[in-house]
């Protein structure tokens, strides 16, 4: 029951699909160069608002129609998706790092230390994170690293606070006062018995993040305060896309389409990983 | 025990306000660009500047700085701002309504089609109608309210045009409020032609934000509901005769209500930080929407009222679920 119940998380259809689109995403923006059919910067007036191929008045090469600008919207999804996963890899794991460090320091140790990084979890959470996100873009800068450090440092709290209870739990098991009664310290037993207790909890929380950030980015190219405005990014379509709702719906409509499945995706790992590793749940 | 738990909570929070405004004050003065040089038209002197820069006491240390700001925060004034040159907290005060009347409405709609769910779905548990909601709460929760007011946009701002897509209220309709809660003001002079106009521009971004949250209750609320379906009073009810959906109404609902309330009181939060985006979406006149203008215009002043407007939000939400839980939870009353 037990062996058919973790293969049937492991292999499941939904997780297969999220799984194949996530890896088809990466693998077009990591060559992206060489797939894209048309430059993604590459403007042409006679070419402005092409519906997609399935319509009347498109041009072969132009899949999924141009914008406003004349400029290929698979192209920009297929170059703007670099953008995507540079910023879920990068700020979800600096996120993790920050957030679990904290977290399992809080819950481990207990006392003064959880005291102070409590307060400050609290007062993060006082904070609108799209507000903050945005605030911080504007003083940082606009521009890559901005965008991946805005998000390490709003959404740490996330790890913190889960890694925090988890670790707490543990410490209060009879195998960490064993270890102590052995007589290993204190920071050993935190990094060499507890956390390995905890990594499923951030792997899962990992996954769920690298989908915020996404969003995160998205939302901080949408208000025009992401990278450089040259580079396409999945926000940045979906604003034009917003802009020339009523003339050209699909500017808005792939981005979106893109989005959904990729953040759904990083969802669905994660929550397959959360129930896998997950005792009571398994 | 109550009023002790009370004040505790209070002083705490007392102390995540004193946070957040050290955390927003740091945060804009390492913002690079100097305030004054874009308060003055361009060729002012640096006499001038000199002048400006210590009437805004910008010439004092930062710790000197972040106090005379606090003191003036304390007692109500948050400064002038620089894109709109007005009162800071009279501006926040002005578009406060709107985005609480759009929240709340929200809400409200969360709770309305969570609590549906749950019902439906402890009703009929072990079903395919069961299984259903179970799915679509999963996916449902999974995409943040940016995403779902986009798709909205599309169905029924595009695909088929039956409600407004941006602004608060139609611009051609004559106003006779006096205060900023358009919606409550235009149900109490029974203006309900206004109250339509309103809800119809309301809909789509309170439905946007409503979404996520009703997922969650979904499935929080129909957990609880399972659990206490098997419970000895319920399985008397159900002797008694009462249809299985009067058992749940009448008899599981009151008991299985209160983790999620607690929940709701969370997210409800989250809920309100999530205004600041779908605002900016429909083009909706909410103090979400100014704070992005505020900081597009860098509009430093303005920025510190508005976070520090939402943080006190979050904590006094929280604090009233926290009351409103020991309230209700019996073991904390009588502890």
């Amino acid at each position: 029951m037990d062996e058919a119940r973790i293969a049937r998380c492991g292999l499941s259809p939904r997780l297969w699909l999220a799984g194949g689109w996530l890896l088809l995403a990466l693998l077009a923006a990591i060559f992206a160069p060489l797939i894209a059919p048309q430059d993604p910067l590459a403007q042409d007036l006679m070419l402005e608002r092409l519906p997609p191929f399935w319509l009347d008045g498109a041009e072969p090469g132009y899949w999924l129609g141009t914008d406003s600008l004349g400029r290929d919207l698979l192209s920009r999804l297929i170059f703007g998706g670099r953008i995507a996963f540079i910023v879920a890899f990068a700020a979800a794991t600096s996120a993790c790092l920050l957030g679990s460090t904290l977290g399992l320091i809080a819950g481990y140790f207990g006392g003064w230390p959880d005291r102070i990084i409590s307060r400050i979890v609290d007062v993060w959470m006082a904070f609108p994170p799209v507000l903050f996100a945005i605030l911080l873009v504007a003083v940082l800068g606009t521009g890559l690293s901005s965008v991946i450090l805005a998000i390490a440092i709003i959404d740490w709290t996330r790890f913190c606070r889960v890694i925090r209870a988890e670790a707490m739990g543990q410490s209060r098991m009879d195998y960490v006062e064993n270890a102590r009664i052995a007589g290993y310290g204190r920071v050993g037993i935190m990094l060499r018995e507890v956390l390995p207790n905890v990594v499923p909890s951030i792997v899962a929380l990992l996954s769920l993040e690298m989908g915020i950030a996404v969003i995160v980015e998205a939302i901080l190219s949408f208000v025009n305060l992401s990278i450089s405005t040259d580079d396409p990014t999945w926000g940045s379509i979906i604003a034009e896309g917003r802009l020339s709702i009523h003339q050209a719906w699909w500017v808005l409509v792939f981005p979106l389409i893109t989005l959904i499945l990729t953040v759904l995706s990083f969802s669905q790992f994660g929550e397959a990983l959360k129930t896998r590793f997950d005792p009571v749940l398994r | 025990m109550l009023l002790q738990r009370f004040l505790i909570r209070l002083l705490t929070m007392l102390v995540t306000l004193f946070g957040v405004a050290i955390v927003v004050f740091i945060v804009i003065r390492v913002a690079p660009g100097d305030p004054i040089a874009m308060m003055l038209p361009p060729g002012a002197s640096n006499d001038d500047i000199a002048r400006l820069r210590a009437l805004y006491g910008l010439d004092k240390s930062i710790v000197q700085q972040f106090f005379i700001w606090l003191g003036g925060v304390l007692h109500g004034d948050f400064g002038t701002s620089i894109s709109l040159r007005q009162d800071v907290l009279g501006l926040v005060f002005n578009r406060l309504p709107a985005t609480l009347e759009l929240a709340t409405v929200a809400l409200l709609m969360a709770i309305a089609i969570g609590a549906t769910a749950a019902i439906l779905g402890a009703r009929s548990r072990g079903t395919a109608i069961e299984a259903g909601i179970d799915i679509a709460s999963g996916a449902t929760l999974s995409i943040p309210d940016f995403l779902w007011g986009l798709v909205l946009i599309l169905l029924f701002g595009v695909l088929v045009p039956v409600f407004d897509i941006s602004g608060r209220v139609s611009p051609q309709l004559d106003l006779p409020f006096a205060t900023q809660f358009y919606l409550v003001e235009s149900i109490l002079r029974l203006r309900f032609d206004l109250t339509w106009d309103l809800l119809k521009h309301m809909l789509m971004p309170a439905v946007a934000l409503a979404l996520p949250l009703a997922a969650i209750i979904a499935q929080l609320l129909k957990q609880s509901l399972k659990e206490v379906l098997d419970l000895d009073y319920v399985v008397l009810a159900r002797v008694k005769g009462f249809s299985e959906t009067q058992v749940i109404l009448r008899e599981a609902l009151k008991n299985a209500a209160l983790p999620t309330l607690t929940l709701v009181g969370v997210q409800f939060t989250f809920l309100i930080g999530g205004t600041v985006i779908v605002e900016r979406l429909f083009s909706y006149e909410g103090l979400g929407n100014m704070a992005i203008d505020a900081v597009i215009n860098r509009d430093l002043p303005l920025i510190q009222g508005i976070v520090l407007v939402f943080a006190l939000l979050f904590v006094l939400i929280n604090l009233a679920v926290d009351m409103m839980y020991a309230l209700l939870n019996p073991r904390l009353r009588h502890g």
